[in-house]
């Protein structure tokens, strides 16, 4: 082991913190400050000189006091115990903290990120003499009702297994000894991993299967894939963390890991309340069973909160290599990025725009290129993925901002939030014209094969009517809806029903707030269904007005509201719109 | 060990440079002597030799040969005790109400601490303001932090008033208190606040701590810190429910912009310094409830957006922190809607929570919701009509255009001393939605609309 650094505090200001003596640190080391060793990590080395940034607030650390390196660089701890809690944004367990410090924050404190104490059940997948590699499966604890947790041999040893063990386990405890040819290695339950590196894989594979979120605009329309990238920029108020909360929510990962770095700490409580509650609609358990939270709030030391994203890289990671499939909320990379340009602005360092450091780009397509789709290393083979969803929040709602700007060069969907769509109310404020996905091909492709083979027709069209609609509110602007040609005037009523009675979707409503794939496809094609009928019908004479007025409308408009499991009434209005066009054109050819 | 130092380098705006301190805290508090007057000041920057000090009262005087700098070896704190209500301060804690300083029970730190997000308790019970467009479209509750967003020359002082004067959880009589923070108002502004607390006799369940224009404006960075400590002491030590009132948030953002100009840092939009969005989350965050504890702190800070521009960096940093806005429109107060909220760019992100069955009523969230989008409606037929003249618009979209004037004659527009109770406002919006055909209100639920809807208006 090297020997521990011992330096003195040179200068404070802010969160950064001057020490010298410090010959012998490590860039990246943790080190611990003043009298009260608050945490922090060497950012630059100037000769005996280490800048550290603080992850704690700094008022009252004096010139002079000690800083103590740790030698390790800022790490995780990987193990069961994981899921179902909450860290700061350096992984400290938030709850353990509320229990020794109370209500507030106390600065200094320590505390094991993964409970000593828990005891859990190991059962061996291996026998005595395997031989294993890196990301090998060793045993099996169940952590939660949904997640099995893999118990993986380490990156970098490989050998034969000479002792396994099998019954409740604490993570200090060895549960399995592997003798590399050089060492006799003990493994226990855990292990450490540096945040600022991605984890280890055999490699990338292209992602295709879509991640179903139950939201109709993002399934529908703009949907991403399991490993995919997207990013949620809007002004403030046009609900970026609704749409964050409701992947969190309802998409079918395996595990999700949910950041709040930089943003409000009521929000962190609501999942925190609201999730052990809610029901997982794959698996049936609490939703608080395959979720891990990060909370950096706003108000938390603003260091922490440039590690928080990478802390919670490294665990989706880690959740990946087991062969899962990981969603990762980041809400809001922004505040991440402000993180960066205040260390950089104490640094002194150039400014590059906006005052932004000039590695923004590098640093946000680092974090994105973590995610992705990956044959892990070891056996049995398997996939796991981690797929990024971040959100951005521009000064002003301001898309030239570089943060968005660095984000969209990387990421592969783009949900763009209208704020004139959150003021009405219409939510989610996906702009329909605006955003866009890369993957609606290869998602079209599964949807063929899954659900049904007009899917990617229904969605096209659908596109179209609602890209005629804004040429023809322009033509409205100018000369009245009534000077339009009754065609026109159908696709305008059949644009606004998509708005209206699609793509809106009321996240508090306790059935409109998931809308399973199959669900989805009927509402669409009943009212595409409508359109095709009125059209047919306007070709042979009827007035527009008797179509729009026709009260199967009410109906489709009412789709939403119906419980999935009641599927067959969804899809028993497809003939009752026949119906009603039949009667429709009788009463017209009566009068006529 | 009295550490006191003439050893000024530098003066610069509010700032000064003290050489040969070797240990000053960051952050510690320092004494100015200038010419037998005493100022405050506090340690921005530290280092083996030289310590950089923001002076609250402001530099002028100071001079490099004469000047005492004493480090006290504490931060700035402010002493809290009951006694605290019904006392007025200046904007870093000392008292100007001519009494002497109550006894404190204890010093804290101004700058608190974060709140553990696991200890929050989450923000759901309904604060009844008696104001339609706030508890029917955009709904208080306990803990929250609303920011009023507004104009110079719009009303929200009387609004503010109006909502600490109504402001109630229904079918409770808990103690509450108001902490009232003013910051490079005018006096005239403060004393309307200071005379409504009076005239309804609740000043001494008031803590006023004043700033006002006239005062150093460097003060202004500690005033809602010292204001939130002492809320802070009122509802989690004492179990009150606390409305903390912050006005103007801009003032205190062009302090701190003034301090990041004289340190050169490198500016962000607008000259204002890029961790403002941090600074001002260290104030926002400072409301909520807490597990296990009584009391809470509930925020409606007040800003005046220059130019009512909403994407200045004031509103906006403070809109990405807050949960929601109550957003004041010039042109609804020029047309003598009061209070003149716009409701469609307003918000409240924990209305969900604090609305429904055994809270306001089961109908609300469908009401306000049907209110919001028809309202939207109206407004863009509007325009339309202006544009293309009423007679060009659909006979539909004019009942939505008579629907917009309706709802802000009838539901947005009500007395300075009305005050509604829930029941009032919905049955309101009822009455204005029972304008438009049933098959237009997509977002009530058909039970909702069988169960509420005036039964004139079906025949």
């Amino acid at each position: 082991m090297a020997q521990v650094v011992r330096g003195k505090v040179a200068r404070v200001a802010g969160p950064l913190v001057v020490a010298k003596e410090m010959q012998g640190v490590k860039m990246f080391e943790v080190v611990r400050v003043g009298s009260l060793g608050l945490f922090g990590e060497v950012i630059r080395i100037e000769g005996d000189r280490a800048y550290i940034q603080v992850y704690e607030e700094t008022g009252g650390v004096r010139p002079g006091e000690e800083v103590v390196g740790t030698g390790e660089l800022l790490s995780v701890e990987l193990g069961p115990g994981l899921i179902k809690n909450i860290y700061d944004g350096i992984q400290r367990p938030l709850e353990v903290l509320w229990k020794m410090g109370g209500s507030f924050l106390v600065r200094g404190v320590e505390a094991p990120s993964l409970d000593r104490n828990t005891k859990w059940h190991f059962e061996p997948k291996v026998k005595i003499g395997d031989e294993v590699s890196e990301g090998d499966i060793l045993g099996e604890v169940p952590e939660t009702s949904t997640v099995i947790h893999k118990i993986m041999v380490p990156p970098g040893i490989r050998g034969k297994v000479i002792d396994i063990k099998s019954g409740d386990f604490t993570i200090e405890e060895v549960v399995a000894v592997i003798d590399t040819g050089k060492e006799k290695k003990e493994i226990k339950m855990y292990q450490k991993w540096p945040v600022r590196m991605g984890r280890p894989y055999r490699k990338k594979v292209a992602a295709s299967e879509p991640m179903i979120t139950g939201q109709r605009t993002i399934d529908t329309f703009f949907p991403i894939v399991k490993g995919g990238t997207a990013a949620v920029p809007g002004p403030f108020g046009s609900g970026k963390t609704v749409i964050q909360h409701q992947l969190a929510r309802w998409s079918d990962a395996d595990v999700v890991v949910y950041i709040g770095c930089g943003e409000r700490g009521n929000e962190m409580t609501d999942v925190l309340i609201e999730f052990p509650e809610l029901k997982d609609p794959r698996t049936g358990g609490p939703l608080m069973d395959r979720t891990v939270l990060i909370a950096n709030t706003s108000n938390m030391p603003v260091a922490a909160r440039e590690a928080s994203v990478f802390t919670g890289i490294a665990i989706a990671e880690y959740f990946r290599d087991m062969g899962y499939n990981v969603a990762l909320m980041a809400d809001s990379t922004s505040r991440w990025a402000e993180a960066m340009r205040e260390i950089s602005g104490r640094l002194e360092e150039m400014p590059g725009e906006e005052g932004y450091p000039a590695y923004l780009a590098s640093r946000i397509s680092s974090f994105y290129e973590r995610a992705g789709m990956v044959e892990a290393l070891g056996s049995p083979e398997r996939t796991g993925s981690v797929s990024v969803i971040g959100a951005v929040s521009p000064p002003g709602g301001d898309l030239s901002d570089p943060v968005v700007q660095a984000t969209l060069r990387e990421v592969r969907v783009f949900w763009s939030l209208d704020q004139q769509l959150a003021f009405a109310r219409h939510f989610p404020a996906i702009h329909w014209l605006r955003s866009y996905s890369l993957y609606v091909d290869r998602v079209g492709e599964w949807a063929k094969e899954q659900i049904a083979l007009d899917w990617v027709d229904n969605r096209n069209e659908a596109m179209r009517i609602l890209q005629q609609e804004s040429e023809l509110q322009e033509l409205v602007r100018l000369v009245g809806y009534d000077a339009l040609s009754p065609h026109d005037q159908l696709l305008l009523e059949t644009a606004r029903s998509l708005r209206e009675d699609f793509l809106q979707q009321d996240a508090f409503d306790d059935i409109d707030t998931y809308c399973p794939l199959e669900k989805q496809y009927h509402m669409l094609r009943n009212v595409l269904h409508f359109h095709h009928k009125a059209i047919e019908a306007l070709e042979a004479g009827v007035d527009v007005k008797a179509i729009v007025t026709l009260p199967i409308r009410e109906k489709i408009s009412r789709m939403r509201f119906i419980p999935p499991d009641r599927l067959d009434e969804i899809k028993a209005i497809h003939d009752e719109i026949d119906a009603s066009f039949e009667t429709l054109m009788k009463k017209g050819g009566e009068q006529a | 060990m009295i550490r006191e130092y003439t050893t000024i380098s530098e003066i610069s705006g509010p700032l000064v440079v003290v050489q040969g301190v070797s240990d000053a805290a960051y952050g510690e508090l320092v004494e100015i002597e200038v010419g037998g007057h005493t100022r405050y000041g506090q340690v921005l920057e530290t280092s083996e030799d030289y310590a950089v000090v923001q002076v609250f009262e402001g530099t002028h005087g100071i001079n490099l040969t004469e000047t005492k700098v004493r480090f006290l070896g504490k931060g700035l704190t402010f002493g809290v005790s009951p006694e605290i209500l019904g006392r007025v301060f200046d904007g870093i804690g000392r008292p100007i109400d001519g009494s002497p300083a109550p006894v404190p029970e204890k010093e804290l730190d101004i700058n608190g601490s974060p709140i553990n997000p696991t200890a929050r308790d989450y923000p759901n019970e309904f604060i009844q303001t008696g104001v339609s467009a706030i508890d029917g479209m955009n709904t208080l509750v306990r803990g929250q932090k609303l920011p009023i967003f507004s104009g110079s020359g719009l009303p929200h002082p009387e609004l503010a008033a109006q909502i600490a004067r109504q402001a109630r959880v229904r079918g409770t009589g808990e103690d509450f208190a108001v902490v009232f923070a003013a910051m490079g108002i005018t006096f005239e502004e403060a004393n309307f606040f200071l005379e409504d607390f009076r005239k309804r006799g609740t000043l001494d369940r008031t803590v006023v701590f004043l700033n006002l224009a006239n005062d150093p404006a460097i003060e202004r960075i500690a005033t809602p810190r010292v204001a939130l400590t002492a809320a802070e002491y009122l509802a989690f030590d004492l179990g009150m429910h606390v409305l903390v009132i912050l006005t103007d948030m801009t003032n205190y953002c062009e302090a701190l912009r003034e301090i990041s100009a004289a340190r050169k840092e490198v500016p962000g939009r607008r000259g204002y310094p890029g961790y403002m969005y941090t600074d001002l989350a260290t104030i926002y965050e400072r409301a909520g409830r807490i597990k296990g504890k009584k009391g809470s702190v509930t925020q409606i800070p007040i800003l005046t957006m220059p130019e009512d521009d909403r994407t200045h960096p004031v509103p906006d940093l403070t809109g990405y922190i807050t949960e929601g806005q109550i957003f004041l429109s010039r042109d609804l107060h020029r047309r003598g809607i009061y209070p003149p909220i716009d409701v469609l760019q307003s918000l409240s992100r924990l209305m969900q929570k604090g609305i429904g069955k055994g809270k306001t009523r089961e109908d609300h969230s469908g009401v306000a919701n049907q209110l919001y989008a028809a309202y939207a409606k109206g407004k863009e037929v509007r325009e339309l009509a202006v544009v293309l003249g009423e007679s060009s618009i659909s006979e539909l979209d004019r009942k939505y255009m008579e629907f917009a004037d309706r709802f802000e004659k009838e539901f947005i527009k009500q007395g300075q001393f009305e005050n509604r109770t829930i029941e009032e406002t919905l049955d309101i919006g009822w009455r204005l939605l029972s304008m438009l055909p049933r098959s237009e209100l997509k977002r009530i639920k058909l039970e909702m609309i069988e169960k509420y809807m005036p039964k004139k208006a079906e025949e």
